[in-house]
């Protein structure tokens, strides 16, 4: 029955691992074609590639895992999932229905555990509601700001015979978020962009969540209105870098001209974005003298960090086309001297070039390497794709390579999961067979979840996983050199396995560079080999990722260079993360 | 390079998840009335995300209204700035199993009550005042021995703060409330 209910909502791919509470349905599993079953090496390996296969896709990621230690093994992954909103539907098996509360052999309380990590979920203790429940967590998963749900089915319901209600037929609930803005709000912000002076898109992960419908009415809008445009994290790629409107990503390690254009605009669109601290800095002191839009299809969002002018509860493609109607409608009018004068500002600080770095031709800098494999990768923008673990890496990956598209960057924003890529990039390469799916990642991260490479060798995905090893937690180093003194505790990764050798233990290739003189040719290497590969780039071990807005300031007070960074955070910034 | 940190047990002036500064700082009360899908889970979600976020809980009353419609309603009296009141419905608004919030401080009129039951000991003149006292309040005997009484309050939760603290000294020795049940006041 629950295959049957996978099937009817479209489901091809399951990401799971099999145990005693789950056996009657990886039996059903078995006895079918139609669904294509993934074997993890670890539970939170399985959510982490259907988080990426979700990403990917815009289509809910599947997994299916064993009770106990199956169930608590996925909690990080749910976590990250609700974090960026990622839509994913998770079965677990649980002990029989007259077991549950006896402390049986792995047994654990499922739904208490992962309530706070999912945006529903459901114990199903009879048979006859198992479909209805499947079919409703495909719609909460999906419906309004996604999110992760978990039904949890205990052995006997598996066993049992039941009544089985199709897709078309299933009571989805009273849960049906609103999805059109407001006509009035939508007005006033149709009146604030035609006289803006100093006007900023500042646009989130809500776009890409939207569907590509989003990123196209995005693209229109700031073509026509002639707005710079920056995004978070999360965001990259709803409007293409190579736009002649890009500012580059914002917040704390985001680009000097992104962070001062929020700083100085007078008019601030947010599309799909939720004002994390990553992205504000010093509340008090965010963008002081801008009229606030905020377009979030939650609206929790709304005023629960930065107070708005002009809040807008909707789903981005249908506030976006009913914004772009009435603009047009009433003659398409910005103020155009003051758009004029306002881009000379940007210019000026572009003039900056915050992403510059010293070349090096002794020992590659980490900023070199993303470089060159930008270069080396650009004619594959449209099927290319690029997971990344968290760290210095993540955000020089942010910083440095160019994304085109939506669906086609995936990272750990929220909770910043060490772990995430290699299993993303496994979900992802699942997903698109034929794309070149690259995992920017860091030595320490990478490990997290090394287990997965045999996932990759397995189903003959061909991953490229590029390690900028520094032998560091690179970031963890950079904040105890800016504000610990330079005391270096546990942030160096001693005693790391031969990667060259790991990657031949696992049956894939392993290629190691450290001179800047082979970098292009091991690239090119990794890039031409037909399957897996781990590229182990060894790199300047105490580079620091700049731009900073340190913990606490402004987004006027950033560093760009080592120069700056002495005593560059104070006593009340510190406790901040 | 950096000293070591002065920075306040407890205080939250330095977070960067602070957010008073930019909104108004007084807590005020709110009674909220959530109603519910009766399912399992559904207290536990709600329950969840006010300690999870941090939010108060001052009272909290729970019970099925709707058998037929299996829905409940769920009353809480929650403090806090105007700005983490707006927070908490919306917070409490997107749960998938919540229907509707209503914020009953807010939505006009509305009458709030409590019932509470109190374990009083005492003989002689001590017992004769709690009666007395009791009747001024139109408190119920439901219980009575030669040496106490059980007694039955329905009213606002000062007005049973007031009956409590007067019984205190003449014998009060336990306590059982129900926290607060409101409606609005009107037709609608």
């Amino acid at each position: 029955m629950v295959v049957q209910a996978l099937k009817d909502q479209g489901v091809d791919t399951v990401f799971g691992y099999p145990g005693g509470a789950v056996l009657p349905i990886y039996d059903e599993i078995f006895q079918q074609n139609d669904i294509r079953h993934i074997l993890v090496r670890h539970e939170q390996g399985a959510v982490h590639a259907a988080e990426g296969y979700a990403r990917s896709t815009g289509k809910p990621g599947v997994v299916l895992v064993t009770s106990g230690p199956g169930a608590t093994n996925a909690v990080t992954g749910l976590t990250d999932a609700l974090m960026d909103s990622i839509p994913l539907v998770v079965l677990t098996g649980q002990v029989p229905t007259f077991m549950i509360g006896s402390d049986a052999f792995q047994e654990a309380d499922t739904v208490g555990i992962t309530r706070p990590c999912t945006k529903m979920n459901w114990l199903v203790k009879d048979t006859d509601k198992l479909a209805g429940t499947i079919h409703e967590a495909f719609h909460v998963a999906t419906a309004g700001r996604p999110g992760p749900v978990l039904v949890d089915i205990p052995k006997d319901v598996q066993f049992a015979d039941g009544q089985y209600v199709r897709a078309e037929d299933a009571d989805l609930g009273h849960y049906q978020p609103r999805t059109k803005g407001d006509a009035e709000e939508i007005a006033e912000l149709v009146a604030a962009i035609e006289v803006a002076k100093k006007p900023v898109f500042y646009t989130g992960g809500g776009v890409i969540n939207s569907g590509t419908k989003a990123s196209e009415l995005l693209r229109e809008l700031v073509e026509a209105t002639g707005f710079p445009i920056t995004s978070t994290l999360m965001g990259l790629g709803a409007y293409p870098a190579s736009g002649d409107k890009w500012l580059g990503m914002l917040g704390m390690h985001g680009l000097y001209e992104a962070n001062l254009a929020m700083h100085d605009c007078d008019l601030m669109i947010n599309v799909g974005a939720r004002f994390d601290d990553r992205i504000t800095g010093r509340i008090d002191a965010f963008s002081p003298n801008s009229v606030k839009a905020h377009i979030d299809i939650d609206p929790s969002s709304i005023n629960k960090v930065i107070r708005v002018d002009i809040p807008i509860v909707g789903d981005v493609t249908e506030v976006l086309q009913d914004v772009l109607e009435l603009w047009k409608s009433r003659g398409a009018k910005t103020d155009k001297t003051g758009l004029a004068k306002w881009w000379k500002k940007i210019a000026g600080w572009q003039e900056v070039k915050c992403l510059n770095y010293k070349p090096n031709d002794k020992t590659i800098r980490p900023q070199h390497a993303l470089t060159r494999l930008e270069a080396l990768t650009k004619h594959r923008k449209d099927d290319r794709f690029i997971c990344t673990e968290v760290g210095q890496h993540q955000m020089w990956a942010a910083q440095y390579l160019g994304f085109e598209n939506p669906h086609q960057w995936m990272t750990s924003g929220g909770l910043g999961t060490m772990g995430y890529g290699l299993p993303a990039s496994v979900g992802v390469q699942i997903a698109h067979p034929d794309a070149l799916v690259i995992n920017v990642a860091g030595e320490a991260s990478w490990l997290m979840n090394m287990q997965e490479m045999g996932t990759a060798v397995q189903y003959r995905a061909p991953v490229k996983q590029f390690i900028l090893n520094n032998e560091r937690l690179g970031m963890v180093r950079q904040w105890q050199e800016l504000l610990h003194g330079e005391r270096y505790s546990h942030s160096w990764s001693e005693a790391l396995p031969d990667f060259v050798k790991l990657a031949e233990a696992f049956g894939c290739k392993g290629i190691r560079v450290s001179d800047p003189a082979d970098l292009d040719d091991a690239i090119q290497e990794m890039l031409d080999y037909d399957g897996p590969v781990i590229m182990d780039c060894l790199v300047e071990k105490h580079e620091n990722c700049f731009p900073m807005i340190p913990s606490g300031k402004a987004h006027n007070e950033m560093l760009l260079g080592e120069a700056e960074t002495q005593g560059a955070i104070d006593a009340k910034g510190s406790v901040l993360v | 390079m950096m000293s070591a940190l002065h920075i306040k047990r407890g205080s939250n002036s330095h977070s960067a998840y602070n957010l008073r500064s930019t909104f108004s700082d007084v807590q005020e009360k709110h009674t909220l009335a959530v109603v519910v899908e009766n399912e399992p889970g559904t207290l536990a979600r709600v329950i969840g995300l006010f300690s999870g976020r941090g939010y108060n809980i001052e009272s909290l009353t729970v019970a099925e209204v709707d058998h037929t419609g299996h829905q409940s309603r769920i009353t809480v009296v929650t403090t806090g700035t105007p700005q983490i009141i707006e927070q908490i419905k919306a917070q409490l608004e997107r749960l998938v199993p919540v229907h509707r919030v209503n914020d009953l401080t807010v939505e006009g009129p509305s009458v709030e009550r409590e019932l509470a039951l109190l374990k009083v000991e005492g003989t002689g003149d001590q017992r004769v005042e709690a009666l007395r006292l009791a009747d001024i309040f139109r408190a119920k005997v439901v219980d009575s021995t030669l040496a106490s009484f059980v007694f039955e309050i329905t009213g606002t939760p000062e007005k049973i703060d007031a009956f409590a603290d007067l019984m205190r000294p003449l014998g009060l020795v336990e306590v059982a409330r129900t926290g607060v049940a409101a409606l609005a006041r009107g037709a609608e």
